[in-house]
Order: structure tokens, then sequence, then C-alpha cells
């Protein structure tokens, strides 16, 4: 009993001695934005791999969500004769939650995952470490423009999704399915916010963004350097990227619209 | 020692994970000359050069590299006094998505302010230093263990450290990769005035080419000289590392329960 006892407060030590260490690793990192022409390149370069190097991902499962969301809608909104609605759904459907969401998700699986397992090869390589012999701090070099980068990034890899399934789902629901143009594109507009709507998915995929960067690029520079040590690094990436955005998806929603 | 020493260890304590590593090791090495650092593995001779290097903190005890106090450095001094220092780290270290010459060129891009056509002339200076002025395009993935070495070395030229550190230079060199590391870390000690430190267990080779040479075991210096006086030690364990005998003061069998136990045999009554 005392030993399962030692074992819980061993692991709650653990698990609060990691957030100190992320904690003074995100100042660190923060404090290194990149001020000169080299470290805005690096940035650029980091926003070329994490967000360019995303786009495929992003429009195509944006395109078939969109797509999705127009079959489903149409299908329950026809019982009530109100087909004309679906633009409205699917363009809040994606600008408030599926968005934000699903471009978190697939960027903590594509990005985050990568970012992760670069820098822990780099530290298993022991490249991090001959850059501080060199007298060039990794957090500045390494680090931070990956985190500007993917901070940068998510909200305009959600953007493009939400644009991207507002495509597709008029391709379903006009092309296809024969909604009126005038009604799909009119009702979006009548029900859509800029300030309620939009830039809340907006403030969404900046948090997101940050979220999961910031444990991608923790869990990377933070991994045991062996091949076991980055698959596992690896793995946490995907799944506290995974959890921390749908946990602070409920905070932020409750937040947001929460105001019944 | 003749020289004036370049770097000072007083009686530096270090443990890791509650696992004595150094226990009071204390330590001279003379500025312009190398030495080497030897020891049996697992003995903490690459955590030495953290030690000295900043990467690790002591628990206990004084590190002093150019008259400065390591531990006691803040982020910023530390990097400028690493400037001063270049590593050549076991695994070579190189940057894999950068070529030879962007290797080279990295830590002149980051901390010179140098035209492009300056770099150029310098990254090729070092490289033929090394003897690879023709694998500049090269990319790290292309080159053996020994060219991987020669590219790192001539990146821990680049900025005309004054103090090297080789993390076990030789390690998994074939013989002619060996002789010319040996020839390298000679040359340009003579050539640059560097100060090398120089750690490996490759004993024939440290001592060829050192000036001076310590022994590390246990947590602690259990021998010192030039090599003449490190041959005539009279420590049986010193004795047992330069000429690698099977058995000794370390012996051939990890501690172990008594062989009674292990395998069950009963004592016949007679």
């Amino acid at each position: 009993m005392i030993d399962r006892i030692a074992r819980i407060g061993r692991s709650g030590l653990e698990v609060a001695r990691s957030f100190g260490r992320s904690g003074l690793f995100l100042a660190g990192v923060l404090a290194g934005f990149p001020r000169t022409s080299a470290g805005f390149a690096l940035l650029v370069r980091q926003l070329y791999a994490i967000g360019v190097l995303s786009l495929a991902i992003i429009v195509v499962s944006g395109l078939f969500i969109g797509m999705v969301l127009a079959l489903q809608g149409y299908t329950i909104l026809s019982d009530y004769g109100s087909e004309d609605a679906i633009g409205q759904m699917i363009a809040l459907t994606l600008v408030r939650e599926l968005g934000p969401v699903v471009t978190a998700l697939l960027f903590a699986g594509r990005a985050g995952s990568a970012l992760t397992a670069e820098i822990g090869l780099m530290k298993a390589t022991e490249q991090l470490s001959s850059m501080e012999m060199m007298g060039v701090d990794p957090l500045r070099q390494v680090v931070a423009p990956r985190l500007w980068g993917g901070f940068l990034a998510m909200p305009l890899l959600a953007m493009i999704f939400s644009s991207v399934g507002i495509w597709g789902g008029k391709l379903v629901g006009v092309d296809w399915l024969g909604v009126f143009e005038g009604s799909f594109w009119g009702n979006m507009q009548a029900s859509v916010e800029f300030l309620d709507d939009v830039m809340n998915g907006v403030i969404k995929s900046i948090v997101f963004g940050f979220v999961c960067t910031w444990i991608a690029v923790f869990q990377g520079y933070d991994c045991v350097p062996t091949s076991a040590g980055i698959s596992s690094a690896t793995t946490k990436t995907v799944v506290y990227s995974s959890l921390a955005v749908l946990g602070l998806d409920f905070v932020l929603t409750a937040v947001m619209f929460g105001s019944f | 020692m003749a020289s004036d020493p370049y770097i000072t260890l007083e009686d530096v304590v270090f443990s890791r994970n509650g696992r004595p590593i150094f226990d009071g090791v204390s330590l001279s090495i003379p500025k312009g000359k190398i030495t080497a650092i030897m020891g049996p593995s697992g003995t903490g001779k690459t955590t030495l050069l953290r030690l000295i290097g900043g990467q690790l903190k002591p628990d206990r005890g004084r590190v002093v590299v150019a008259g400065e106090s390591v531990p006691e450095l803040g982020r910023s001094a530390l990097y400028r006094l690493r400037e001063k220092m270049g590593m050549l780290f076991q695994s070579g270290a190189l940057f894999t998505d950068l070529s030879v010459f962007e290797n080279v060129a990295f830590p002149l891009r980051i901390h010179t302010r140098l035209p492009e056509d300056m770099i150029r002339d310098v990254v090729l200076m070092k490289l033929e230093a090394v003897g690879l002025r023709g694998a500049r395009e090269l990319m790290p993935a292309q080159l053996s263990g020994g060219m991987t070495r020669r590219v790192a070395l001539a990146r821990s030229i680049a900025l005309d450290p004054e103090l090297i550190m080789y993390d076990e230079p030789f390690a998994g060199q074939d013989p002619i990769a060996m002789g010319v590391l040996v020839k390298l870390i000679r040359d340009l000690n003579g050539a640059m005035g560097l100060t090398s430190v120089l750690v490996s267990h490759d004993v024939p080779e440290s001592l060829s080419i050192c000036h001076y040479a310590c022994i590390v075991a246990d947590g602690r210096v259990i021998g010192e000289g030039s090599p003449e006086q490190l041959r005539q030690h009279p420590s049986e364990q010193v004795q047992q590392f330069l000429h690698g005998y099977p058995d000794g003061p370390v012996p051939f069998h990890y501690p172990a329960p008594a062989a009674r136990a292990d395998w069950d045999i009963c004592e016949v009554s007679s």
C-alpha cells in the first residue's frame, strides 16, 4: 500500500518536474524570436517545412470533410425542408469547430511528429551538443524558428482547411444535390459573423498551434537520445497534442459560446 | 609540468542519477600541449570534457578554463568562452542537412561578419588542412567514418580556437584513418599553437602524440605524467590498463554471488 502511494507520488513529482522543465524551455525559446536576417531565413524555412508541406493533407482533408458535411446535412435538413440552410451549417461547423480542431489534429500528426523526430534525432546524434560547443544556442538556432513557424502556420492552415471545406460542401450541396446557389451563399453570409465566428475560430487555431508546436519541440528536446526514446517522444507528441487540443477546444468553446 | 595550465580542475566531484562519476578529481592541462586523458570505458572521460565545456556542472570543486571559472559563468559568458573552444565529437556530429562546405562554414556564418568570398576561402583552407578540399560538395551521408571526423575537425578549427577537445577520435577507425587522425592532431597542435585535450582508450596512438597523459579510473586520477613517466608508473592498475592485461586490479569477473549458490552445488561429506 505504502509502495503504491510512493509510486503515485513519484509519478506526480515527475509530471510536475516535466511541466517545470517545459515552462523554462518555453521561456528560453520565446526569448529567441528571430531578429536578424539569418534568423528570419530560418523562420521562413520552417514555415515552408511545417506549413507548405502540410498543405496537401490539409486541403484533401478539408475537401472531404466539407463534402461529407454537405451530404449529411442535406439528408437531415431535407427532412424538414430546410436544405437551403446547408451553406450556413457547413460554414459555421467548419469555421467554429472542425477547421481549428481537425487542422490541429492533422498538424500534430504530420508536422508535430516530424518536429519531435527531427529535434530528437539531432539530440541523439550530438548535433545539438556540437552547436552548444560552438557557442551557438540550439534553443535560438533550432527550436525557436520551429516554434514560431508552427505558431504562425497553424492559423493559416486552419483558414485554408475551412475555405476548402466550404468549397467541397458547395460542390456536393449545390452542384450535385441541387441546392439553390443563392440560398447556399446568402444564408452563409447572413449567419456567419466575422468577430463571433471567424475570429473565434482563428483564436482557437492560434492557441492550438501554439500548444501543439510547444509540445512537439519540447518532446524532441527533452527525449531520451536513443531510438526507443525518440519513438516514445514522437508518440507522446501526437497523444498529448490531440488530448490538449480536444480539452482546450471544450474550454475555449465554453468561454466563447457558452453565454446561454 | 613546465607550461602554464590552460585548464585546471580542482577536487571535482560529480555524480549522475545518484551514481558517483568523479570523487575529487584534480588535474592541470598545460597550455599549447597535447594532453591525453585515458581510462577504461565508462569511467567518465567524455563527462570530463563536458565539465570543461560547461555542458555539465560539477557537484563540487572548480573547473577553470582560460582563467574563467566555467560553472560560475552565465549563459552568454559561457557561450563567449566556447567560441575559444573546439570539440570533435565521437560521432562527428555533422549537421546532416548541410553539405561538407556548409558544415565548416556554419560557425563562421554565426560568429563572424565575413563576406561570402572570404568565408569560402577560409572554409577551403580548413578543408585543405584535413585533406578534404575536394569533398566540399558532399553530404555527410556520403562520407566514411574517418572522413566525417576530418570534416568535423575542420569545422571545430574554423574559428581558430585556443583549445580543442577530441572525444574518442580513434574509436572504430581503420589503420589508415587512424594514422591520418594521429597526424592531423599532431600537426594542427603544432601549426596552430592549440591546447589539445584528447580523450581516448587507444593507448599506443594517444601516447605516441601526447606531451602529457593521465589515466582516470574509479572516479579519480590513478596516474599522470609524460608518456615515459606513465610507462614506468608503479601502480599495478596503470600497468594493467596500459598493457591490456585481462586480469589484475580490475578483475576479469564482475562481482557475483558464490558459484556454489548459483549452481546449487552441495558439499560432499566424507
